[in-house]
């Protein structure tokens, strides 16, 4: 195979379907071009065995299925990490569950050329046309570059197309292209000392010969094996031993004949980039102050920077306890209203308790947090896209190093605050595996969204919401305290293991501060939408599951022995009134006491009961009844269910019961021991809200443990560490709270 | 010993060093092999110009302006990183 014919044009189809992938930096303005030339039309799920997200959506053009394939955000496909594995993988059709792209988009930032092009020169070895689109071309003029896009082409050797994706300049002309032949791509151009081309050829024709990749990639992948030091790579991928022998002789006699093999392939791209900027850009040289400048000079000042932060974590609590209150009301309402509608419908009996005492309610319950998850993801992808993000990281990375992590991890952490599962997700940007694993371990520890039910219960049931502390009222001062429990005790068990299981040196910090950009809409709405039906699935599956099943345990078995013949004393009562020993008001009265009492009672003998009352005596301690412990045991599914667990053990067998957040507050207000003493008081919710922050009750971050690491060991060692911080915490709490008098 | 070998001993000025709103020529990265592509690949090589821009509110991280574009990296790191003030 020559190497200047290193593919073959594909011909026009007028009816086919093609793949093409986008590939880019972070920041690039990929998400935005995906979201513009697919529109709603997407699919967000994983690779295969791998946590890395796999989007794909579709477009047609003329006649043409386009299948588009978003790659995720990499600066260089030396494969380090394990994005640019999958990457890599997905680009050269060596990723199981992917197509193999027809050609490559790659996205590069106008206004940040030099570096996107890096990305561009390793897109151009794997055999596949590329095409460039030059995004955000309207930024690079604000810069004062001038960039000639035909020139630019000629001198790469591949098509460029300018467009500006946040304002759809450009998609139409880029769209057609994405349907037309592509030229063949050119042959590489930089090149290296004629020893270090000599080993490449040889490496190249040895991976040729043994069919270990195909004729076009071979090159490309030559010189990523060769000249990458892959040793601090999270994965480690097993190459055929023979391989791995020609590529340790070669570096030997690179090393022999004084080549820093290992320093080379940086500076002959960057060298050919330098030489291709020169003929197709015009750059006011040097730094000038931009806007994004001005805005780091408040937001990452030595004072002002953590006060804004500060500022920020405290808006998006605020925001969150006061806007989702309506619509909360209104989702609850609308499910008491169905609960009715069913028992309306549906003759009393099991099918009608089962719909309107375990499905509905229980649903709903967890339904109506929606709001509260939509407010905190709107405010998470506003400040990813608007690039804070990254500030955040900057500011706190030497905090997070006296833990022993970075800056970067402090993204994934911040991300748990919305759910753990993205931010444990998020963690495969840390390279180094020891600081991911811990990173992993104590993200549960954020407050994600499913505890914020949880706390919010508790606070508006048991803290009164006109008092203020300062001028902030105490209710959020309570809720504010829960998250800060949850960094400081992910702080302190960092700090932990690094320094015991997990010891090792600190990875590097070396993270691009993107320039502030006014966030695209478009993107944030897609992400909260994303992630809302994320947890609509789960409100839907697993938890309409656990209703069912706690439904039952709850309602069985039915024929107890009771204490008390209800249905005779309802009869003795009913005879009395007619009798005219009672009036009518004190009948219904007696007869409203009788069947509370009578719910009490086969709530206390059913399977849920039997179960919180074997566990009542370890969490009497912690302040916690035996209802509470059913709550608990449910909740060890997930967090969120302990609400709909609650409304269903207050409200079995009574059949006008409605199950909204308001009457299992009364309900829960009005729970006392046989003494008299209130169950709940401010002092036992908050003991419940700190085992809530510190115990990991949700089988999806177990699930996603067991896959990100690979091993039963680390899920169930974050059970067992995570179980014994709450239930230690807050035996602290609240016996220390007793005996201050509260 | 400086009198001895001058020449191992000449004093290269490392990036960590410099002050802010200071400007320098990138001369060589050294620090391990993965370290030092991960600096390279991020477009930190021999010949290009860098300018201080900040140090995070701790001190720590610096962030430096290169080819266009803002990368913060800590002190530890940018003591590899052999510059020759402009």
């Amino acid at each position: 195979m020559s190497l200047d014919s290193l593919s073959a044009p594909i011909a026009p189809s007028s009816s086919a379907s093609r793949t093409i992938a986008l590939a880019g930096n972070p920041n690039c303005g990929k998400t935005t071009l995906f979201n513009a030339l697919t529109g709603l039309r997407q699919r967000v799920g994983n690779y295969a065995g791998v946590t890395v997200e796999k989007k794909e959506g579709k477009l047609q053009v003329g006649e043409t299925d386009v299948n588009v394939v978003d790659i995720p955000g990499i600066y260089s496909l030396s494969a380090r990490s394990l994005d640019e594995q999958v990457a890599r993988n997905v680009l050269l059709g060596t990723q199981a569950d992917a197509s193999r792209p027809d050609f490559i988009v790659s996205i590069v930032d106008a206004s940040n050329l030099e570096r996107n092009l890096y990305l561009t020169t390793q897109l151009m070895e794997l055999g596949r046309p590329v095409l460039v689109a030059l995004n955000m071309m309207d930024v690079a003029a604000q810069n004062g570059i001038d960039i000639d896009a035909a020139a630019l082409g000629e001198a790469l050797g591949v098509p460029v197309l300018p467009i500006v994706a946040s304002r759809e300049v450009g998609l139409e002309p880029l769209k057609r292209r994405l349907v037309e032949p592509l030229p063949p791509l050119p042959k590489r151009h930089w090149k290296l000392a004629p020893s270090l081309e000599d080993e490449i050829k040889k490496l190249a024709d040895f991976l040729t010969e043994h069919q270990l990749i195909e004729p076009l990639a071979a090159e490309g992948e030559a010189i990523r094996l060769l000249l990458n030091d892959m040793e601090a790579a999270p994965v480690q991928i097993e190459l055929p031993p023979e391989l791995e022998n020609r590529i340790i002789q070669a570096r030997e006699r690179l090393e022999a004949a004084d080549i820093d093999w290992w320093a080379v392939e940086a500076e002959a791209r960057y060298g050919w980039i330098k030489h291709i900027c020169a003929h197709a850009v015009v750059t006011a040289e040097g730094f000038k102050h931009t806007t994004s400048d001005k805005i780091d000079r408040v937001v990452t000042h030595r004072i002002l920077g953590p006060l804004f932060f500060a500022f920020i974590l405290i808006l998006v609590f605020e925001s969150i306890s006061r806007f989702a209150q309506y619509p909360m009301d209104l989702i609850g309402g609308f499910f008491d209203y169905a609960g009715d509608w069913v028992r309306g419908l549906v003759p009393p009996g099991d099918m009608q308790g089962l719909l309107a005492d375990g499905v509905i309610p229980g649903v709903g319950g967890v339904i109506t947090f929606l709001p509260q998850i939509l407010i905190l993801s709107f405010f998470i992808s506003l400040l990813e896209d608007s690039g804070y993000m990254a500030r955040a990281a900057f500011i706190m990375d030497r905090i997070m190093r006296r833990v022993g992590l970075n800056g970067k991890s402090f993204i994934p952490l911040l991300s748990s605050f919305a759910c753990a599962i993205p931010g444990i997700m998020a963690t495969r940007t840390i390279e180094n595996p020891k600081d991911r694993l811990v990173t992993i371990l104590i993200a549960p520890l954020m407050s994600c969204s499913a505890r914020l039910p949880v706390y919010l219960l508790m606070i508006h049931t048991f803290f009164p919401s006109g008092k203020r502390i300062g001028i902030f009222s105490t209710q959020t001062v309570v809720l504010f305290s829960m998250y800060v429990l949850g960094i400081v005790a992910a702080i302190g068990m960092g700090w932990l293991f690094k320094k015991t299981l997990l010891r090792g040196h600190s990875p590097p910090l070396i993270m691009e501060l993107p320039p502030y950009r006014f966030p695209a809409w478009r993107n944030v709405f897609s992400t909260m939408l994303t992630r809302a039906g994320q947890f609509l699935q789960r409100a839907g599956t697993v938890i309409l599951a656990i209703s069912m099943v706690l439904w039952f345990l709850a309602a069985y078995p039915k024929n107890i022995q009771l204490s008390r013949n209800y249905a005779t004393e309802r009869q003795q009562m009913e005879t009395r009134f007619q009798a005219g020993q009672l009036t009518e008001a004190e009948k219904e009265q007696q007869l409203a006491e009788l069947k509370v009492a009578e719910a009490s009672e086969r709530s206390r003998k059913s399977y849920l009961g039997t179960m919180g009352h074997t566990l009542e005596p370890a969490i009497r301690p912690l302040g916690f009844n035996w209802k509470i412990g059913i709550g608990l045991i449910s909740a060890f599914a997930a967090r969120e269910v302990i609400i709909s667990t609650m409304a269903i053990v207050y409200s079995v067998g009574d059949d006008e019961a409605n199950e909204n957040t308001q009457s299992l507050q009364k309900a829960l207000q009005n729970d006392r021991y046989p003494d008299g003493r209130p169950v709940y008081t401010p002092l036992v919710a908050v003991a419940l809200m700190v085992f809530f922050v510190l115990a990991l009750q949700c089988m999806s971050t177990f699930a996603i443990v067991r896959r990100e690491t690979n091993s039963w060991r680390w899920p169930f060692f974050m059970l067992g560490y995570m179980t014994a911080l709450a239930y230690v915490t807050t035996l602290i709490v609240y016996q220390g709270g007793r005996m201050l008098g509260f | 010993m400086s009198e001895t070998t001058p020449t191992n001993t000449v004093l290269k000025i490392t990036l960590d060093t410099l002050k802010i709103g200071q400007e320098a020529r990138v001369d060589r990265v050294r620090g391990g092999r993965a370290n030092a592509q991960r600096l390279q690949e991020m477009g930190l090589i021999a010949g290009t110009t860098i300018r201080i821009l900040k140090f995070a509110p701790l001190g720590d991280p610096i962030e430096i302006f290169l080819r266009g574009y803002h990368l913060t990296l800590r002190r530890e790191e940018a003591a590899f990183i052999e510059v020759t003030p402009l």
